[in-house]
């Protein structure tokens, strides 16, 4: 009888120690780390919080937690020791769990290691390069909506396969423009293409004719644009005026936003081909998310990289409900386990060196007469199956890839 | 490396293009800057301004460009007149220090407001119709725009320079820098000349926005970029000078595309480093005589 009392208090005294909240404060804390004001606010920024809040609104409703979730957001300028700092503070001293979005490759790269050291979680969106689930892969990072791999062999095959085979690169000199130009430049060459030149252009410049002239001296048939945002509609709009496709060469938008077609307007940027992997006329689940979005934020539609924001924060909140920890490293394991399901990517999955895996899909650009009013810009022109969309896992040289 | 010569050639001009913008834009500054020792920082905002109001303009009132450049510095000198009574004026006694600090602080202001009512990829203004196409000069194409801006931009500057170095009511605006006092006893109202001539700076920023909207991104970053540089101008040409500034304006957009062909790496900070050679050598700019 006493062994019995013994045995189950024994077993109580560990049950209670067990079921202590594994959820520090029993709060869930999100930071969202983007670009609040300079040439990439408009793909992340404050819409990318919105996101994240009507996520967090979503799972609260479908899910009832027992935790708490709070949103802080912060501004990265785009200064990688900017964003390191403000990630550190984070961690250490707000108790914030996960940071999302950071549009802009070299800040991401920089908190990725934060994160890994601080056995956090971080779930990128904004940003492009695919050494984030390359090389510098981590257990503590998610790759979401796309990454300069996909861009590259989305936009860049499809432009050699219709007769585009020599290139001329207008790179932002950071680590997303070069990171996007290798890409491009071995998808190129592997559809038997060949790079004429390319030159390195500082980030945030305004007049690109120097380097416009440049690539119009190379003769190249497809001048690449491996740059983002205000980058991306400068190049655009002033190739129009130095007549580069009435010279006979044709414009490659790598990277290009739905938020960039409106500011360049249907008139200059008709029939620029790009990839997207979201788009807010895709389906019924798509435009009824973009409504409720652009209603919250004067009439604005979404981005992909804001898109990819609420799917990461849900699928983020799934997994810590599953193992009720909010352990960085827990936490993104149980997401590499979970599938993923939302109405931006519709079903996917997340692969073993932190890469979302979904389709993606090839637009062109409307000309002015097709468009029934502003954000209706895209047509498809394909869609590339998940399984093709995304480099595959042994090419990567990711050290968490056995 | 082999030094293609259309090629090079045709760098130059893009030069000379660009230089007209920095001479057009330093001129307003140099105006404010150094005739009327405001440190205005919201020369870049005040650009921006005008390039937004030609946008209204165009979409609001269906107003097309010849307007916009006829209406805009007439705004922006309103609005100049604005807040050199309502705000600077309180603060010549003081430091400049405090000008700066103020200025900045609007421009914080302005773009901060923009910025949260327009979002950053901007907004379209397409070049007008008289003005599209191009010339083919064989090395490169010019764009119509463009050559009309480095046209346009020199006769401004030239007429400012005028209007300033040799004509009676800038002999005035001269003298009330050197010796406000000694000029207001002589029965001239300086604290309206200096109010007009704030004014006029702004003006000239606004019409330099004007400009730029068909051929840069009409967005609320525009000026931010810019200020910088245009501050670098106006030191280096030399404090007080008005050719000074149109000079180097000029010099400076061909040194930079010069260096976007042989290393455009460094494109954004060769002025910074032209500056700073200047200032250590000659403080007072090539041009300046303080």
């Amino acid at each position: 009888m006493r062994f019995r009392l013994l045995a189950a208090a024994a077993a109580m005294a560990l049950a209670a120690g067990a079921a202590q909240a594994q959820i520090s404060g029993n709060v869930v804390k999100l930071g969202i780390l983007s670009d609040m004001s300079s040439l990439y606010a408009d793909i992340g920024g404050p819409g990318s919080v919105l996101a994240a809040k009507m996520a967090v609104e979503d799972f609260e409703k479908a899910h009832h937690p027992k935790f708490k979730i709070e949103i802080v957001s912060g501004d990265h300028l785009n200064k990688p020791d900017v964003g390191s700092q403000i990630a550190r503070k984070w961690y250490d001293e707000e108790g914030v769990d996960a940071i999302f979005d950071v549009p802009n490759s070299g800040v991401a790269l920089a908190v990725s290691e934060v994160t890994r050291e601080k056995k956090k979680a971080f779930i990128v969106s904004g940003a492009a390069t695919s050494d984030l689930t390359g090389s510098k892969c981590s257990p503590n990072t998610v790759h979401m909506t796309y990454d300069t791999w996909m861009l590259a062999n989305g936009t860049g095959k499809a432009i050699v396969k219709t007769g585009g085979d020599t290139w001329f690169f207008i790179t932002a000199d950071y680590a997303f423009g070069h990171a996007l130009e290798r890409d491009t430049t071995n998808a190129v060459k592997a559809a038997g293409g060949k790079v004429l030149g390319a030159v390195n252009v500082p980030l945030n410049t305004q007049d690109f004719s120097s380097f416009l002239l440049q690539a119009q001296a190379s003769k190249a048939k497809i001048i690449g644009l491996a740059n983002a945002g205000g980058d991306t509609i400068n190049s655009i709009k002033q190739a129009a005026e130095f007549g580069i496709v009435k010279g006979g060469q044709n414009l490659a938008g790598l990277l290009v936003f739905l938020t960039d077609i409106h500011g360049i307007g249907l008139e200059k940027a008709q029939g620029l081909i790009l990839t997207n992997t979201f788009y807010w006329d895709l389906n019924d689940q798509t435009r009824a998310w973009s409504k409720r979005y652009a209603a919250q934020l004067h009439g604005q539609y979404p981005t992909m990289s804001q898109a990819g924001v609420y799917a990461g924060v849900l699928h983020y909140l799934k997994a810590v409900q599953a193992i009720d920890s909010d352990d960085g490293t827990r936490v993104v394991a149980e997401m590499k386990k979970l599938p993923t399901d939302d109405p931006i990517f519709g079903k996917g999955s997340i692969r073993e060196d932190g890469r979302a895996i979904h389709p993606a899909y090839l637009w062109e650009v409307k000309k002015p007469s097709e468009s029934k009013g502003p954000w209706d810009y895209y047509k498809l022109r394909a869609t590339i199956p998940a399984d093709e969309a995304f480099r595959p896992l042994k090419d990567g040289g990711c050290p968490l890839v056995k | 490396m082999s030094i293609s010569v259309p090629a090079l050639m045709g760098q130059l001009l893009i030069g000379l293009i660009n230089g007209s913008f920095y001479a057009l834009l330093s001129l307003g500054l140099a105006v404010i800057f150094g005739l009327l020792n405001i440190i205005n920082f919201a020369h870049g905002a005040q650009y921006m301004l005008g390039a937004f109001v030609a946008w209204f303009l165009l979409n609001q009132a269906g107003l097309g460009y010849w307007w916009a450049l006829l209406l805009v510095p007439v705004v922006l000198a309103v609005v100049g007149i604005a807040i050199e009574r309502l705000m600077l004026k309180h603060l010549y006694k003081l430091d400049h220090l405090y000008g700066l600090l103020l200025t900045f602080g609007l421009a914080l202001v302005l773009e901060g407001l923009f910025t949260h009512k327009f979002g950053s990829a901007g907004l379209p203004y397409s070049i007008p119709e008289g003005l599209s196409g191009g010339y083919n000069l064989g090395f490169m194409f010019l764009p119509k725009y463009r050559a009309w801006v480095i046209l346009a931009s020199l006769a401004i500057c030239l007429g400012t320079w005028f209007m300033i170095e040799r004509t009676k009511l800038g002999s005035y605006l001269r003298a009330a820098t050197e010796n406000p006092s000694m000029v207001q006893a002589f029965g001239v109202n300086v604290p309206r000349m200096v109010t007009l001539t704030y004014g006029f700076g702004v003006g000239l920023a606004g019409l330099a926005g004007a400009f730029a909207a068909p051929i840069y991104q009409v967005s609320p970053q525009m000026g931010s970029s810019l200020i910088i540089v245009v501050f670098a101008v106006v030191v280096i040409g030399g404090m007080g000078s008005i050719m000074g500034s149109i000079v180097t304006g000029f010099g400076l957009g061909i040194i930079e595309g010069l260096t976007k062909y042989f290393y455009p790496e460094a494109s954004s900070t060769v002025i910074f480093v032209i500056m700073a050679i200047v200032l250590m050598v000659r403080p007072q700019g090539l041009f300046g005589q303080r």
